[in-house]
């Protein structure tokens, strides 16, 4: 048997000239190439990789539509059950979901099928929609809480349904964590703007600069005739270490420094008006990816020396293998089996060096990685000016405190059944970070997705099945 | 957008807005807070609630220009709106039913002062107040806050007007004279705060105050507003605005305000530089 070809690589923009600027890394498929990768395919009678997505996107018959250049078909196969392809296409951790699941990855490299999905919205972007197809109006509204891919999700899958939706975003442009949290170089905003725009064309009413739990409550939106309601709040309060010194001036949360850079435009100050201070020696601490995002837009503002400092090893960073590679290539060093236990400041309170200790590793814990230990005695420190916590975030409090009925966890996230998205509260569903604390984009628009069927269910059952 | 019904300058450089906003002043409550974004490529900054009217719709902001964005908000006239506000933010202030509350307003830190002594007037609480500027000119809201007050005590750092020293002095000479208030609110500038909780501590007096940091999104989503309270890290913006000022961590407080001091003065030569053009 011949050697099958392997998978088609992505372009990406030379490691050397794109930590100079905030554009896009990973450039695209030209039609060539999606078409020779999409020809990898076998179009299996029984696709395992369709399993391995949260929104079960009909991966086989895109592909083959693709194949036959039938690339608006394609498209309109793939949003079907995905509203957010040209996001998924770009951040999806696809080697731990679909293409986990391909029958070619056992012998060799699986179908690139992400980056085919995103050639295709792509394509979609340049040679515009298919008209958008809407089912009659039902008259029964719906109000999402949260505008990033949970609430988008659900919104739109709502709004294909006949649903009058609105969603309420506390920020000032919609998209949570796609506008505030991952950068312009992975993920551009006019992608995301793109992707809002679609489900602004299906109907859904985005209200921005409203808090639910403070602007407005969720009885408030009962009262005001919304039979439904979904929370997609997203990640909530970051996490810090709770070591000396996190306090000082440059020491930044992950969101924050984000935030100020993604949401903000702080990377243009002066031309835009929000701040950011960035150093020379970054030091972020964590492995996910934000912590790569964070890292990454360090080196883009000037950092001389970034690093990464995780107190696990290599083969336990969740982030996604190629943002590490690319983080690699772009020259962030990595200490692994390294955990900070003081931020060390100058006489004016500026962060100068940060002291850690060595880790070595022990059983798995429950997560199911192998828990780090400190190596007595074995601590030093690095000088750095700016340290940045990315350690994860728990769900804001603001809405469980204060909404009657509506139960959380211990830890913040709201409690749900899994299968339906259904929260304490009658009427009231939940998903996303706001369930599970920090996970993925694909898998908060899964809960998205889920919770808009189970939605449906109940206010065609007039509002009984509960 | 958010229009601005009314303006008043109250001082050259202080300014008083009205501006509709129905979801804030449905659910404001003294001592809460609003983030705001005057133009496209505009920070986000925090602003106290000053007041608000259920009924029109309307919340009252009150700010000195000292930076970028309230420079550019002070070129708003009544017609125009304000691009982004959002709120109300923070945990409302938990005043008392009765008593005696001293209520200290230092510059413009009299604006949030004045909902919550008049939440506290309506609920008869006594309100002895104590506001100061550094001169007369720069007094504002002395009207207002007579008429929420028991008695208003005024203070000038110049002597231009009523005491002649801070309202940290003004308000030692009372207790010192026999004054025995339940509680003490102080708001204003971070050192106007610190002193005014040095004078109660020793007199044992439950002193509020409010901080009022760097904040991005101002729902808990960035932590950029950590303040040490009780040598525990508290988000301002959820866990705040008011805390015991007994606890609070001034020097830390006043280091991480001046963080981007740099940067600020950068904004604001290049605001000159075009004139301060009207920019929005």
């Amino acid at each position: 048997m011949s050697k099958r070809p392997g998978r088609t690589p992505m372009p990406v923009a030379d490691p050397r000239e794109r930590t100079k600027n905030f554009d896009q890394v990973a450039l695209g498929y030209t039609e060539e190439m999606a078409l020779t990768e999409a020809s990898r395919c076998l179009n299996c009678k029984n696709p395992q990789c369709v399993t391995g997505c949260p929104v079960a996107v009909n991966i086989p018959a895109f592909i083959s539509l693709l194949k036959e250049k039938k690339f608006r078909e394609a498209i309109d196969k793939i949003k079907e059950t995905n509203s957010l392809p040209a996001v998924c296409g770009r951040v999806c951790p696809q080697e731990h979901q679909c293409e986990e699941k391909c029958i070619l990855g056992r012998r060799g490299e699986p179908v690139a099928i992400g980056r085919l999905e995103r050639f295709l919205a792509d394509w979609e972007a340049e040679n515009g929609r298919s008209p958008t197809k809407k089912a009659p109006p039902k008259g029964k509204k719906v109000a999402i809480v949260g505008s990033g891919p949970a609430g988008l999700t659900c919104a739109a899958d709502l709004a294909k349904l006949g649903y009058d939706v609105t969603i309420f975003e506390s920020l000032h442009a919609p998209g949570g964590v796609l506008i505030y949290g991952i950068p312009e170089f992975r993920l551009p905003k006019a992608v995301v703007r793109r992707e809002v725009e679609y489900v602004k064309e299906l109907g859904v009413d985005i209200q921005t600069n409203v808090v639910v739990g403070r602007s407005i409550t969720i009885d408030d939106l009962f009262e005001r005739g919304f039979e439904a309601v979904f929370i997609g709040t997203g990640a909530g309060l970051p996490m810090f270490m709770h070591i000396p010194g996190e306090n000082l001036n440059g020491v930044y949360s992950a969101n924050e420094w984000l935030t100020r850079i993604n949401l903000m435009k702080a990377y243009k100050f002066p031309e835009f008006d929000t701040p950011i201070k960035a150093g020379k020696r970054v030091a972020v601490v964590g492995a996910g990816n934000v912590a790569m995002d964070a890292v990454r837009c360090a080196l883009r503002l000037g950092a001389e020396k970034a690093m990464i400092l995780y107190r696990r090893g290599r083969e336990e960073m969740p982030a996604r293998a190629e943002e590490v590679e690319n983080a690699e290539q772009e020259g962030v060093e990595f200490h692994f089996l390294t955990n900070p236990v003081r931020i060390i400041g100058d006489d004016k309170g500026w962060v100068k060096a940060v002291e850690c200790i060595r880790m070595e590793l022990g059983e798995p814990d429950k997560s199911g990685r192998r828990r780090p230990i400190p190596i007595k005695g074995s601590e030093f420190t690095i000088d750095v000016d700016t340290v940045i916590m990315a350690l994860g975030t728990t769900p804001n409090p603001i809405l469980s405190r204060i909404t009657p009925g509506l139960k959380a966890h211990d830890w913040g996230g709201l409690i749900t059944d899994e299968t339906t998205g259904r929260t304490t509260r009658r009427a009231v569903w939940a998903g996303g970070d706001a369930v599970t604390g920090s996970a993925t984009v694909i898998l908060a628009m899964g809960a998205g997705r889920t919770a808009a069927q189970d939605i449906h269910r109940y206010l065609e059952s007039g509002s009984k099945d509960w | 957008m958010y229009q601005i019904l009314k303006k008043r300058i109250l001082t050259p450089q202080t300014k008083l807005v009205v501006v509709r906003a129905p979801y804030v002043a449905e659910k404001a409550e003294p001592g809460q807070f609003v983030i705001i974004r005057v133009r496209e490529e505009g920070e986000r900054i925090p602003l106290t609630i000053a007041d608000y009217s259920r009924e029109e719709g309307t919340i009252t902001l009150v700010f000195q220009e000292v930076g970028l964005t309230t420079k550019l908000l002070g070129l708003l006239e009544e017609g125009d709106a304000i691009l982004d506000l959002v709120g109300p933010l923070g945990i409302p202030a938990q005043l008392p039913e009765a008593g005696v509350v001293v209520a200290v307003g230092g510059g413009v830190g009299v604006a949030p002062v004045y909902p919550k002594c008049k939440e506290m007037t309506k609920r008869g609480v006594r309100v002895i107040s104590i506001i100061g500027a550094r001169s007369k000119d720069l007094l504002i809201l002395e009207d207002e806050m007579r008429e929420v007050s028991e008695e208003l005590h005024i203070c000038t750092d110049d002597g231009s007007k009523g005491f002649h020293g801070f309202v940290s002095e003004k308000l030692k000479e009372l207790l010192t004279g026999g004054l025995k208030p339940d509680e003490v609110i102080a708001v204003g500038p971070l050192p106007m705060m610190r002193a005014t909780c040095e004078v109660t501590k020793p007199f044992g007096i439950k002193t509020w105050v409010s901080m009022n940091p760097i904040m991005v999104d101002g729902t808990g989503m960035c932590g950029a507003c950590r303040v040490t309270v009780g040598g525990e890290t508290k988000f301002c913006c959820v866990d705040g605005p008011m805390f015991d000022g007994h606890l609070v961590d001034w020097a830390e407080a006043i280091r991480r305000a001046n963080m981007y001091r740099d940067e600020e003065r950068v904004a604001l030569e290049r605001c000159a530089g075009c004139g301060g053009e009207k920019h929005v």
